[in-house]
C-alpha cells in the first residue's frame, strides 16, 4: 500500500504573468484519500487539470500510475477517473444510457457496457433512478451519477474536483461516506479538492494545503495543526461553582500559588469568573489535580488547540478572497 | 452461436461517439423541423418540374437528351426549382446541425467529462463533424433519389447513365456545399461560448453572402466598370473580376458547379470571346468535360470546407477546457 501512485514534481503552471500553479511537489501513496485543501481560486482545479493531462504544465512533471501526464494522458485516463466541478450529462438520454455510453467511450463491448452500467448504479445506491432522464435529476443524484460514471472504468485512482460543491449537509456526508467506503473496498486511491475543510478532515487520510499556487504543508489534520501552530501557546479555560464567592478568598490565593509555581504556565488570568491559563504545554492534567485537592468543584475545563478553524482562519479568510 | 460473447466486437470509440452524435442529430427536434421544410419545398419543386416538364423540351434542343437532369433546374416561375432549394436551404440545414456542436458540450459541463475518456481530443470534434456529414449526406442522396425516382415513375423515361452519374456528382457537390457550412458553423461554435452567438453568427456570415454581397459586388463593378469603348481585353479582365469576386461566395461557386453538371450545354463559366466560340458546335459536353469545366469551382469549394474545418480542429486542440 505504500508505492506512490501520483507524483508531481515542480509542477508549474503560469498563464500569462499569473502563476496558478507555483512549483508543486506532491506524493500520493496507492490506496490513500487524499483530499486537496484550499480556497477558491487557489489553483486546485489547475493542478486537477494537469494530473489528467487536459492542460500543459508550463514547468515540472506530473506522473499518474507511471504513466506521465502531459506525453501520454490517454494512458492516464485509462488508470484515473475524473469527476470535474460541475459535472454534466447529456440530459436528453437516461443515467443509464450516459453510464453505457461512458463505458463504450472506455472499450467496453455493448453487453459487458450494461452490465458494467448496473454494477456500479448498484453500487451507488441509484438503481430506481436509472431509467430516468438525467434532465430530471436532483445535484445529489447528478454527483453519484457522476461518481458512477467514474467508477464505470474501474479506475485506479479517481480524481474528484469540488464533489461536494451545492450538496446539502446529508448529501455531503452521504457522498463522501460513499467515497470512501469504495476506496477502502477496491483499494481506489482517492484525490479531492475542496475548500470545505469540515467535510475533508472527516474523510481524508492525508490533505495538502493549498494557497497561491503553493503547497503549504501536507500530513494529517493533527500534525498538520501541530506542525502549523507549534510556537503557539495553549489556553486552559476553568469554571468552578464555587468561583464566585471563593475568587476573592484567601485559599484561592494559594491555589494560585501553587498554579503559578507550574512551570509553563506563563499567565493567569481570570474572565467573566472563569480562570484562564496561558501555558507554553498542555498541563491540563496537573491544572485539574490542583483544583481536585483545593475542592473546587469543576463545571468547566477547556484545553483551546489550534485546530482546524485556526488554519481555515489563517489561510482561508484572511487569505486569497476572491470568491466566485 | 458458441462463441457469441467473443465474437461480439469492441467497438472503436470513435464509433461509439459518432453514432451517439447521429441519433442526437436525428432525434432533434429543429433537425426534424429543418427535415420537414426540405421536403416538402423539394415535393413543391419536384411537382412544378413535372408539371411544365413537357414544354421544356423543344424540338432540336441541344439538350433533349438530358431532359431527365431538367427535373433539378426547372421551374414555371411560381416556385424555385430543386437546385434553387437546395443552394437556398442548405446553408441553413448545415448551420443548424453544427452552430452548437461544442458549446452546448461546454455549457452542459459534459466536455470536460468527455475529454476526461481515454480518447484522443480530436476524436469529439471529427466524430461531429463525420455524424453531421454523415445524416446531410444520407439526406440529400435520399432526396435526389427519391426526386429521380419519382421523376422515372411520372415520366416513364430511365435516366441515360451519364444523366445518372450527374445527378450523383450534383449530390455530392451538394454534400460537400452543406459540409462548407457546417464547419463554419463549428468553427464558431468553438469560438462562441454561447450557442446562440454562433448560431446568430452564422446565420448572418450566411445571409451577408446570400442578399449582400452580390449587392457589394454590383456596386464595386460600376464603381470600376471601363467604358464602353474599352478594349475587348479590358472588358474581359473586368468580367473576370467581377466574377473572382463573386467567387467568394460559396453559393456561387455551388450553383457555377452545379448548374454545369446538370445542363451540360454549359460550356464555359467565365466569358468567352467570339473567337473561342468560332467553330464550336451546339452540343452538350460530356460528363468528363463538364467536370473539367467545374473543376476549379469543386477544389474552391472543398478548400473552403476543409479551411474551416482545419481552423476549428487547431482552436479546438489548443484551447484548454475548464469545467463551466
Amino acid at each position: 500500500m505504500k508505492e506512490p501512485i501520483i507524483e508531481i514534481t515542480g509542477l508549474t503552471k503560469k498563464y500569462g504573468n499569473f502563476t496558478a500553479v507555483d512549483h508543486l511537489n506532491l506524493t500520493i501513496r496507492k490506496g490513500e484519500v487524499f483530499g486537496l485543501l484550499g480556497p477558491n481560486g487557489a489553483g486546485k482545479s489547475t493542478t486537477i487539470l494537469m494530473l489528467l493531462g487536459l492542460t500543459e504544465p508550463t514547468e515540472g512533471s506530473v506522473s499518474v500510475c507511471g504513466f506521465n501526464s502531459a506525453s501520454q494522458p490517454i494512458q492516464v485516463k485509462k488508470m484515473a477517473g475524473y469527476l470535474p466541478e460541475n459535472v454534466g450529462f447529456y440530459e436528453d438520454r437516461t443515467g443509464f444510457d450516459n453510464l453505457v455510453y461512458t463505458a463504450k467511450l472506455n472499450g467496453f463491448t455493448s453487453k459487458q457496457a450494461e452490465e458494467q452500467a448496473w454494477d456500479v448504479l448498484k453500487r451507488v445506491g441509484m438503481t430506481n433512478e436509472a431509467k430516468k432522464l438525467t434532465g430530471k435529476y436532483s445535484r445529489g443524484m447528478r454527483q453519484r451519477l457522476g461518481l458512477a460514471n467514474v467508477l464505470i472504468k474501474n479506475p485506479q485512482v479517481i480524481i474528484l474536483d469540488e464533489p461536494t460543491l451545492g450538496l446539502d449537509p446529508s448529501g455531503i456526508r452521504e457522498l463522501l461516506d460513499l467515497i470512501v467506503q469504495l476506496s477502502r473496498e477496491d483499494g481506489i486511491t482517492v484525490l479531492f479538492s475542496s475548500h470545505h475543510l469540515h467535510q475533508v478532515q472527516r474523510v481524508c487520510d492525508r490533505v495538502g494545503l493549498f494557497v497561491k499556487g503553493k503547497l503549504l504543508d501536507e500530513g494529517d489534520i493533527q500534525s498538520l495543526s501541530k506542525r502549523l501552530f507549534a510556537d503557539k501557546p495553549v489556553i486552559i479555560t476553568i469554571g468552578s461553582d464555587s468561583f464566585p464567592q471563593r475568587l476573592q478568598s484567601a485559599d484561592f490565593s494559594k491555589l494560585e500559588k501553587r498554579l503559578k509555581e507550574i512551570e509553563s504556565i506563563n499567565a493567569i488570568n481570570i474572565v467573566d469568573e472563569r480562570l484562564v491559563l496561558t501555558c507554553s504545554s498542555d498541563v491540563t492534567a496537573e491544572i485539574a489535580k490542583l483544583f481536585v485537592t483545593f475542592d473546587y468543584p469543576l463545571n468547566h475545563l477547556v484545553k483551546r488547540e489550534y485546530g482546524l478553524d485556526d488554519i481555515y482562519n489563517l489561510y482561508f479568510e484572511g487569505g486569497v478572497k476572491n470568491e466566485e | 452461436m458458441k462463441n457469441k460473447k467473443h465474437t461480439e466486437k469492441r467497438q472503436n470509440p470513435f464509433t461509439v461517439i459518432v453514432q451517439k452524435e447521429i441519433s442526437d442529430q436525428v432525434r432533434s427536434l429543429r433537425f426534424l423541423i429543418l427535415l420537414a421544410i426540405i421536403v416538402l419545398t423539394c415535393t413543391g419543386a419536384m411537382y412544378t418540374a413535372l408539371t411544365n416538364i413537357a414544354g421544356s423540351v423543344k424540338p432540336n434542343d441541344p439538350e433533349g437528351s438530358f431532359f431527365f437532369l431538367k427535373l433539378f433546374t426547372i421551374s414555371d416561375g411560381t416556385m424555385p426549382s430543386f437546385l434553387v432549394f437546395i443552394t437556398f436551404l442548405g446553408p441553413v440545414l448545415g448551420i443548424c446541425m453544427g452552430f452548437d456542436a461544442i458549446n452546448s458540450e461546454r455549457n452542459r459541463g459534459t466536455l470536460s467529462f468527455m475529454l476526461a475518456q481515454p480518447i484522443p481530443r480530436d476524436y469529439l470534434i471529427n466524430a461531429k463533424f463525420t455524424a453531421a456529414f454523415i445524416v446531410i449526406s444520407i439526406l440529400l442522396f435520399a432526396l435526389g433519389f427519391l426526386t429521380t425516382g419519382l421523376g422515372l415513375i411520372i415520366v416513364g423515361i430511365p435516366p441515360t447513365v451519364d444523366e445518372f452519374f450527374r445527378i450523383v456528382l450534383f449530390l455530392l457537390i451538394a454534400c460537400v456545399y452543406v459540409a462548407f457550412w457546417l464547419n463554419l458553423s463549428i468553427l464558431l461554435s468553438v469560438q462562441c461560448k454561447q450557442a446562440a452567438t454562433s448560431a446568430l453568427a452564422a446565420i448572418a456570415i450566411w445571409l451577408f453572402f446570400s442578399v449582400f454581397y452580390n449587392m457589394l459586388v454590383n456596386l464595386i463593378a460600376k464603381g470600376i466598370a471601363p467604358s464602353e469603348f474599352a478594349s475587348a481585353n479590358q472588358m474581359v479582365y473586368f468580367q473576370r473580376f467581377v466574377l473572382d469576386l463573386l467567387r467568394v461566395d460559396p453559393a456561387h461557386l455551388f450553383n457555377e458547379a452545379t448548374s454545369a453538371l446538370l445542363i451540360p450545354s454549359v460550356r464555359s463559366l467565365g466569358p468567352l470571346t467570339m473567337e473561342q466560340m468560332v467553330g464550336s458546335l451546339p452540343t452538350p459536353l460530356s460528363l468528363g468535360q463538364s467536370l473539367a469545366v467545374v473543376w476549379p469551382q469543386l477544389t474552391g469549394l472543398i478548400a473552403a470546407t476543409v479551411i474551416c474545418f482545419a481552423l476549428s480542429y487547431v482552436s479546438f486542440m489548443r484551447r484548454e477546457i475548464r469545467s463551466r
